[in-house]
């Protein structure tokens, strides 16, 4: 292999001004040069694309080992870490408070942004004239979707919190978290809208269905299993966020909110507040937070796979 | 199933029909309304930020001035908020809350660029490597778990990145290094703030650029073999450049991600506004200030209060100009393989 096009063309009997101008050809051509540089450059990027999984392997091994550390020496008790309200005295805080928030937050936030996101999702796929409205409202929703979440925050705080004067209350934030997840919605509720083939569209048409009657009766329920994966994925980004929710003022609550009229501190919140403290116990603390919190995460996106899968499947 | 709702125009006669056209008529335009609404989020933010930026400016907001008759009256100065002289001479200073204040707004800028930058020197080569093992070098199997690994990085959020690197990259992994130095290493440092960020934007990086190199033809791929390229060749003069409008559209994406990153800089970073070379030592980042502002008890009317949106502001137009550039080099750049 490695002196091929030599030998070949010596063994097809080559005059011998032929051979001299191959040789020319190739002369400037090391293959056991050219094969070290492939085989460098596979170890180098091999090495580089482990560098990510090597990562994430640190990170998790980092939080499963304070976890284990935080439950054996500073003797965090699981249970009373889920059951007991927030506490300045790290042997008496718990998380309760704020699973609590972070799953009512979720829920406004899932009636908050799906139904707009949708409609918004199916205005464009099926409705959008390409016009220059249509163009703008496209644009504008990349760019929404690369707007940092703290400038949400800020918007919510200056316009309701502030504005309006409701306070830090839970309902500001799940706005805030409402509008930062609706680029995500929208775009894959458009995605799975997509994915409806034309001739069921058709089909409906031709029996005498208005579009909305198709849309409602024909496209929505064949893309729902879409729509209502990437919106799981969207609210356990909205989960996760942090910004927003310290920028509206959501820290230092330690009471469990009763509804969307009480201040709160979800579960990024409490996460940030206890690792910002100097500490070991609370830095412990917040490892078992996080741990609760990937679990959550870990446990969404499970069930949107699951969705995701099961409805491949089926088509 | 459609039939006993709705049996058609021909059967029920017209008053139904016209009852269905004028339900659609009403359901476009609520539908428009939702999208619409995504403009009006965007002009909102936009209003809001400028409308209380001014009142850092001028001691009261433009809605106050105009509804309220405010009389304006000069508060920080333009010239004070980005004086590049003062940061020529190494003397710019950020300290609204202090009791001496000082409003240049540079060391927060620095700390943004310094981080954004050592963020990019770490996802960049890393992340356009692992698309193109990805793409190019991966076998199926290989590539079926790689890339799900990829996503759950993606999907982790910022504040366990930040207690990552508060609980682990700055004390156990630069510490040390730190030591050797002869330097010690406080709760926070730049370049843990780098290195943080850089891993959380290489999977943006990898997949996008990933998903540009598949998108190449095959026959371009086939053509540079047929010539005696090696895949060393194909991968680096054939695929890349086809896929260099995609690749790009990555890095800026996650420049523009790095820029806004607030939580995992906050944690990794700190809070001394400060502009030094020296990775070790502690920086403020806009967000960190942002976030600072927030845990404190900042109240309406104050300047600390107002200077969070004089920030914001100069942060959203940062982040709008990286999504404008990128949608620019989407348009200008797209090879089409059809």
């Amino acid at each position: 292999m490695s002196d091929s096009p030599d030998s070949k063309r010596r063994a097809d009997g080559g005059t011998a001004t032929e051979r001299t101008r191959g040789e020319e050809l190739f002369a400037d051509i090391d293959l056991r040069r050219e094969h070290l540089k492939n085989r460098a450059f596979l170890g180098l990027i091999f090495a580089a694309s482990m560098f990510g999984v090597v990562a994430l392997a640190l990170l998790l091994l980092d939080v499963v080992t304070d976890f284990y550390v935080g439950l054996t020496e500073f003797e965090i008790s699981l249970v009373q870490f889920l059951t007991a309200d927030g506490s300045r005295r790290p042997e008496r805080a718990g998380f309760f408070g704020a699973i609590i928030a972070s799953v009512m937050l979720m829920a406004l936030t899932a009636v908050l942004s799906f139904f707009v996101g949708v409609g918004a999702a199916i205005y464009l796929e099926e409705y959008a004239p390409n016009n220059r409205i249509t163009r703008l409202i496209k644009a504008n929703l990349s760019n929404l979707a690369g707007v940092p979440s703290i400038v949400y925050g800020l918007l919510v705080l200056a316009a309701l919190v502030n504005g309006i004067g409701v306070g830090p209350i839970l309902l500001a934030g799940s706005v805030a978290l409402a509008l930062l997840v609706m680029p995500i919605i929208i775009v894959s509720a458009q995605e799975a809208i997509r994915a409806v083939p034309d001739g069921v569209r058709n089909g409906s048409y031709a029996t005498g269905a208005t579009k909305w009657q198709t849309i409602r009766q024909v496209v929505l329920p064949s893309a729902m299993p879409g729509i209502l994966t990437g919106t799981i994925l969207a609210l356990a980004r909205a989960i996760g966020e942090t910004a927003p929710l310290l920028m509206i003022g959501a820290l230092f609550v330690n009471r469990t909110p009763f509804g969307p009229f009480d201040r709160f501190s979800g579960m990024p919140t409490q996460i940030y507040a206890w690792a910002a403290e100097p500490s070991q116990h609370f830095i412990h603390l917040a490892a078992v937070g996080i741990v609760v919190l990937l679990t959550i995460l870990l446990s969404m996106n499970a069930v949107a796979v699951y969705l995701r899968n099961k409805y491949e499947t089926a088509v | 199933m459609s039939t006993d709702t709705d049996p058609g125009p021909g059967i029920t006669g017209d008053a139904a029909a016209t009852d269905a056209k004028q339900r659609n008529k009403r359901a476009r335009q609520v539908l428009f309304g939702c999208a619409a609404f995504t403009v009006l989020t965007t002009l909102a933010i936009f209003l809001v930020l400028i409308d209380n930026a001014i009142s850092y400016f001028y001691g009261a907001r433009a809605t106050e001035m105009i509804f309220l008759g405010v009389e304006p009256q000069s508060a920080v100065g333009l010239i004070e908020f980005l004086n590049v002289r003062e940061l020529l001479a190494g003397e710019a200073r950020w300290a609204p809350e202090h009791a001496t204040p000082s409003h240049n707004a540079w060391p927060i800028i620095f700390g943004t660029l310094a981080i954004t930058v050592g963020a990019a020197f770490v996802s960049i080569p890393i992340g356009t490597a692992t698309a193109l093992y990805v793409s190019e070098y991966a076998s199926p199997e290989v590539r079926s778990k790689l890339k799900p690994t990829l996503e759950v990085l993606a999907g982790i959020p910022t504040i366990v990145y930040g207690y990552f690197a508060i609980a682990f990259i700055n004390p156990v992994v630069l510490g040390p290094i730190a030591g050797l130095f002869g330097i010690n290493i406080g709760r926070y440092s730049m370049l843990s703030g780098m290195l943080v960020v850089g891993i959380m934007t290489i999977p943006m990086v990898s997949s996008i650029s990933e998903d540009a190199m598949q998108a190449v033809p095959d026959d371009l791929r086939n053509g540079a073999y047929a010539l005696g390229a090696t895949k060393y060749d194909v991968s680096v003069s054939v695929v890349t450049p086809a896929a260099i409008s995609g690749i790009f559209a990555s890095y800026i994406l996650a420049v523009s991600r790095a820029i806004g990153e607030t939580m995992a800089v906050t944690l990794a970073a700190g809070f001394n506004a400060n502009i030094t070379a020296n990775p070790f030592s502690e920086i403020m980042t806009m967000t960190a200030y942002m976030v600072s502002m927030a845990r404190g008890t900042s109240a309406i009317g104050t300047i600390e209060y107002q200077s969070l949106f004089a920030v914001g502001l100069v942060l959203f137009c940062m982040t709008l100009m990286m999504n404008l550039l990128n949608d620019w080099f989407k348009r200008r750049f797209q090879e089409e393989y059809r």
